[in-house]
């Protein structure tokens, strides 16, 4: 099945993954890739017919609690995280023209 | 006895009789650092200043009466995953090498309250992915006991440090047996509780449905005070539970008298290193021998585990790397040409191999056309492991077996090939996929001299039985000296 792993879907994963791989990077997750499909196909022997997916151990639904603000105006200490910041803002790249 | 072999229980007693203080265990241990990091290299942040003052602060509430509890002036490490208000955390990542949190997680929250005193940030496996800490963008983290072989991972630092007496407890994080695992490679105690009982708010997350926080500590009665406090209901973590059993302590009872315990033929077979078995089957013996029913079963399923982990893990690693992204905080590429390859820049030159590894994996079994093919299968088979689970627990009160294959392997022999890697978490990662607590405690060493790892494994909520089979145990076992006892 690792055959289904072709230039094309690495072009693809690296725009889902918003990731730019170099040439070579993309022939090694190629292959990296193929092998771990090969290997996680094993789960193809089992029969699951029937079984319920289980995205969580325990039956938790939806949690709700009031939504009321219970932290402080940090503004300054989350900006000063910012790679670029201005006036109080995030500074990011024109998005549109 | 010098102080920094004692455990952290015995520490806190000593201080709180004034024997001697926080500010003196918290020097001891900074001068051990100072001594070792050379030679081990278990943190990624040391502060030295800021823990002197909270020693200093912790001291004199105890003298004040207002810290009394089992910890209180005990120095920690924390595994760099977890938030730390003003304390750079990068999770051992590029992308994150300059981030400096505005809050501290619900469990580092809780040690605080309990007195602890944080000296710094350990070493890790780049966001947890990895099982030797050799995947850390800050360099490798060495063994204590041999510092040509790996500490394990992903909290290797962690166990390092306790193993070095670079602290006296540490915390750690679990997803496929990241505490455990180090632990057993480190000769130390290392639990992950059930799913839920600790808040993950705040831990930096990898693979939200089966990250866990918990102890790694020098022996189970440390193991048993620490999860007492870092365990909580936190509002902030909506899949953290309410749980009225949390006096953890009090399982610390030396019997096992009619216990029932469980060992799967599945984890013992092929790949089983001998020494490592022999070990294991003599803890089982002792356990035997003061009064526990051993049977031998089959739990079955146990090779399937692997690849329903990867999948699962890497699915939800690639959603939650997301976030990283080169604006709000962290690494931002120097040149770039719009929002898009601002992104991709900044990501790809910030991520390690083995992480970007994962995303694309884990983006690809998301992605439409695959997504039912490998993601909801693995879910599927998920629920088939946790009834294997259900049925082993409906005749035991707990699984025992090995925690990892071998002893701890040679810096840079694993990296090399990923999925022989992957093998290496057999034993461990099935009791992430359906929730469980395990515990790994060291039961002997291998002609090396590198400890071996003993890994109980309860049902849902059963944290008690565990630790009194781990205390029983221990108590039959004797003391196990630390790695760097020689040098204190």
């Amino acid at each position: 099945m690792a055959n289904i792993i072709n230039d094309e879907t690495i072009e693809y994963v690296g725009i889902l993954a918003k990731l730019e791989l170099s040439e070579e990077e993309k022939e090694q997750a190629k292959k990296d890739m193929g092998r771990m499909l090969d290997y996680i196909d094993k789960l193809g022997e089992l029969n699951t017919d029937g079984v319920e997916p289980m995205s969580h151990v325990f039956p938790v639904q939806n949690v709700f609690r009031e939504d009321i603000v219970s932290n402080s105006d940090i503004r300054e200490e989350l900006l000063s995280n910012a790679p670029e910041q201005k006036d109080g803002m995030f500074v990011v790249p024109k998005t549109f023209e | 006895m010098s102080l920094l072999e004692m455990t952290a229980v015995e520490l806190a007693a000593a201080i709180k009789e004034g024997k001697t203080t926080a500010v003196e265990a918290a020097k001891e241990a900074l001068a051990q650092i100072e001594a070792k990091e050379d030679l081990y290299h278990c943190y990624v942040t040391i502060d030295k200043e800021g823990a002197l003052a909270q020693a200093e602060a912790v001291q004199a509430k105890i003298e004040a009466g207002e810290l009394t509890g089992t910890l209180a002036g005990v120095p920690v490490a924390i595994k760099d995953n977890l938030c730390t208000e003003g304390l750079l955390t990068t999770c051992s990542s590029k992308i994150l090498s300059n981030f400096i949190p505005t809050y501290s997680a619900e469990a580092v929250l809780n040690l605080q309250k309990a007195g602890a005193v944080i000296l710094g940030k350990t070493n890790m496996d780049e966001f947890a992915m990895g099982s030797t800490t050799e995947t850390s963008a800050f360099g490798a983290t060495c063994n204590p006991w041999n510092p040509g072989h790996v500490p394990g991972g992903s909290s290797g630092g962690s166990a390092a440090a306790v193993a070095a007496g670079e602290c006296f407890y540490a915390l750690g994080s679990d997803t496929g047996g990241s505490i455990r695992q180090p632990a057993s490679f480190c000769g130390v105690v290392g639990m992950k509780p059930t799913y839920g009982t600790v808040s993950r708010y705040g831990l930096i997350a990898y693979g939200s449905s089966l990250d866990q926080i918990g102890p790694l500590a020098k022996d189970v009665t440390d193991c048993a005070a620490i999860l007492e406090a870092i365990a909580s209901h936190d509002e902030k973590d909506s899949t953290s539970i309410k749980r009225q059993d949390t006096d953890f302590t009090a399982a610390l009872v030396d019997d096992v008298k009619g216990m029932k315990i469980g060992v799967p033929n599945d984890y013992f077979g092929e790949g089983l290193d001998p020494e490592v078995k022999d070990a294991v089957l003599q803890a089982v013996k002792v356990l035997e021998e003061k009064g526990a029913v051993v049977e031998r079963f089959d739990l079955s399923l146990v090779d399937y585990a692997i690849p329903t982990y990867y999948t699962i893990a890497a699915a939800e690693a690639s959603s939650n790397l997301e976030r990283f992204d080169g604006i709000k905080y962290g690494y931002r590429t120097k040149e770039y040409s719009g929002l898009h390859n601002l992104y991709k820049k900044s990501r790809s030159e910030g991520f390690g191999e083995e992480v970007k590894r994962r995303i694309m994996l884990g983006s690809f079994v998301l992605s439409s056309g695959y997504y039912d093919a490998y993601y909801l299968k693995a879910l599927k088979v998920k629920a088939l492991i946790k009834k294997a689970f259900d049925e082993a627990f409906a005749n035991y009160d707990l699984i025992l077996g090995p925690v990892a294959p071998t002893t701890a392997p040679k810096l840079g022999a694993s990296l090399a090939d990923p999925i022989k890697m992957y093998l290496g978490d057999i034993y461990t990662i099935a009791v992430n996929l359906a929730g469980l607590p395990g515990i790994s405690l060291p039961c002997g060493k291998d002609k090396n001299g590198l400890p071996i790892g003993l890994q109980m494994i309860g049902d849902c909520f059963q944290e008690k039985k565990l630790l009194q089979a781990a205390y029983t145990y221990e108590k039959a076992r004797g003391t196990f000296s630390m790695a760097g006892k020689e040098a204190i």
